[in-house]
């Protein structure tokens, strides 16, 4: 069933306000999706009617708020094909989730003379944990490269893999788009010996996802990518690698015991739940869950190939050769992340342009720099693509595109 | 909303089209300092030759924005030739001129006092990007460098 854009968009309220006299083009979403009401309209009943903190009273408000969020766990779980509950930790954003991972899992694993191994294309959450790690630890970081096409070149891929403890890698590119080949990558690094980290922010939203299909061992995602609020990450992690590792924050929830001698850490997935977490978080993500599983994420997937398609056709056509569109050229291998290069005209004057039409676009280095050294770029002006815009919102970015061109033409 | 004219004045993109002391300068006898923009990326590298507490020669060099461009063009225009003292008031007025009042911002002084008389020329053309938050520190990115540059110059002597 194709996707009724019309109908989606009145759904998100912040949609039809104006900036100015113009209709917002909000093209954004790769850093933050905007919410439909139902998510606010979820934490807001939770906040009237339910609050309490979790896991602690025994009156009808704790034991409310703790199923709700329970719900929303099991909801996350079963959204990305889960084996259980248990697998899901809630973390304050992706970033956390990747640190506790490092962490964790890190520090009890990985000495002086391991290697990780990560991409050229990750996002700087997917590379600091592991440069922090590799301080304190002595261990290797090494690199797969992207060619000239935005793909990840996996050529040398076993000779990386060798020795290799873990490779950590973007399961889609949130500045080129491209959606990377997990499944190989995985099959390939468990013949090895080695571990999997998915940054799964920019493709759980986006497209239906089977973690198990995927084939890694640890993914992580973010809340307030995929309609849901900010305050909210996800760590999903194989059940025995969760309980073999060590908590990583200590404090109240994540313990069964605790004496002047020390503590007893609890079963997942409070282990790694220390402090009270952000439960309306959790129940609107469950909320946006609800959402995008209504519309179906094949449906998604299917509107925003076919949006990405028409934007990368019309761009080129109506800008004209001072356009480059970084990553894949070929929509069904990519997600709706177009990264501009108008020669002559920064990305943010690009900004300060389209700004002037309405249209949000973000520019700057994406959290990317190292690929941003790679593409030959200090920044690029990013338009990234949900499943509220439309051809309407394409037009009105090439339109801004060709004034921004024509105002710095000299 | 202010306009894009309100920002992107003509002498601006003049001096984005045609940088001014656009390049490098040898090191040593000249000094290179660095300066970045962490949230966009932009790189600018100052290069300063300076005889006693006169800048005799600057260079410019990195990337980014127009404004970061044209700002850094323009100051390298204002300076040079200048004492450390003088680039020091023309830095204090260009910074007020961006809302940003140095005097406030340790404690030692109020919104408007201590703001030396200086004539700004063409820097004049920046104003509007008061109206831009967001840019202001694209403006400021080549001055903070310079300050930085100008301290490690004088520490060294």
């Amino acid at each position: 069933m194709s996707l009724d854009v019309a109908a989606v968009k009145r759904d998100f309220p912040i949609l039809s306000r104006k900036i100015e006299h113009n209709r917002l083009v909000y093209l954004d979403s790769a850093g933050s999706s905007q919410h439909p009401r139902q998510v606010t309209e979820a934490m807001t009943t939770y906040y009237d009617l339910h609050h309490a903190n979790v896991h602690r009273g025994v009156y009808t408000l704790a034991e409310e708020s703790t199923s709700m969020m329970e719900a929303a766990r099991a909801t996350t779980s079963r959204f990305i094909g889960g084996a259980t509950a248990n697998e899901i930790v809630f973390t304050k954003n992706a970033t956390e989730a990747i640190n506790l991972v490092a962490h964790s899992w890190g520090r009890a694993n990985l000495a002086e003379g391991d290697a990780v191994v990560v991409t050229q294309m990750e996002h700087h959450a997917n590379i600091v944990p592991w440069q922090m790690l590799a301080t304190e630890k002595g261990i290797e970081l090494r690199w797969i490269p992207v060619d000239e096409r935005g793909h990840l070149d996996l050529t040398d891929l076993d000779r990386l893999l060798d020795g290799a403890s873990l490779v950590a890698v973007s399961a889609m590119s949130n500045v080129l788009g491209t959606i990377n080949p997990l499944r190989r990558i995985a099959d390939a690094a468990h013949a090895a010996g080695a571990l999997v980290l998915a940054d799964a922010c920019q493709y759980v939203p986006h497209l239906p996802t089977s973690i198990q299909e995927l084939g890694v061992d640890f993914a992580a995602f973010s809340g307030h990518k995929m309609l849901g609020p900010t305050g909210v990450g996800v760590l999903w992690a194989r059940e025995a690698l969760l309980d073999a590792m060590p908590p990583f924050l200590g404090g109240g929830g994540m313990i069964l015991d605790v004496t002047q001698d020390g503590f007893i850490p609890d079963g997942l997935p409070a282990k790694f739940e220390a402090g009270t977490p952000p439960i309306a978080e959790t129940i609107g993500l469950a909320a946006a869950i609800d959402y995008l599983e209504a519309l179906g994420m094949d449906a998604v997937r299917e509107h925003e190939v076919s949006l990405t398609a028409h934007a990368m056709r019309l761009l080129t056509e109506t800008v004209g050769e001072k356009l480059t569109i970084h990553g894949p050229t070929e929509p069904s291998e990519r997600g709706g992340v177009l990264s501009l290069d108008l020669e002559g005209v920064h990305p943010h004057d690009i900004s300060q342009v389209l700004d002037q039409h309405g249209v949000c676009v973000r520019p700057g280095h994406h959290c990317a720099k190292p690929l941003m050294k790679v593409l030959g770029v200090g920044a690029t002006a990013r338009a990234s693509l949900y499943l509220y815009n439309d051809e309407d919102d394409v037009d009105a970015l090439a339109a801004a595109l060709i004034e921004a061109r024509d105002f710095f033409s000299f | 909303m202010p306009g894009l004219e309100d920002l992107y004045r003509e002498i601006i993109l003049d001096h984005y089209r045609s940088p001014r002391n656009k390049g490098e300068l040898e090191t040593p006898p000249a000094h290179r300092t660095e300066g970045f923009n962490p949230l966009c990326g932009d790189e600018i590298v100052v290069y300063i030759d300076a005889e006693g507490h006169v800048v005799k020669d600057i260079k410019i060099g990195g990337q980014g924005c127009s404004i970061s461009q044209a700002s850094a063009s323009m100051m390298s225009s204002a300076i040079k030739g200048k004492t450390f003292s003088d680039i020091k008031d023309i830095t204090r007025a260009f910074k007020a001129m961006m809302s940003i009042h140095e005097g406030k911002l340790d404690g030692s002084g109020t919104e408007h006092d201590d703001v030396p008389e200086v004539k700004l020329g063409d820097l004049e053309a920046l104003r509007g990007v008061v109206k831009f938050p967001v840019r202001i520190k694209c403006a400021t990115l080549s001055w903070n460098t310079l300050a930085e540059a100008l301290a490690e110059v004088s520490e060294a002597n």
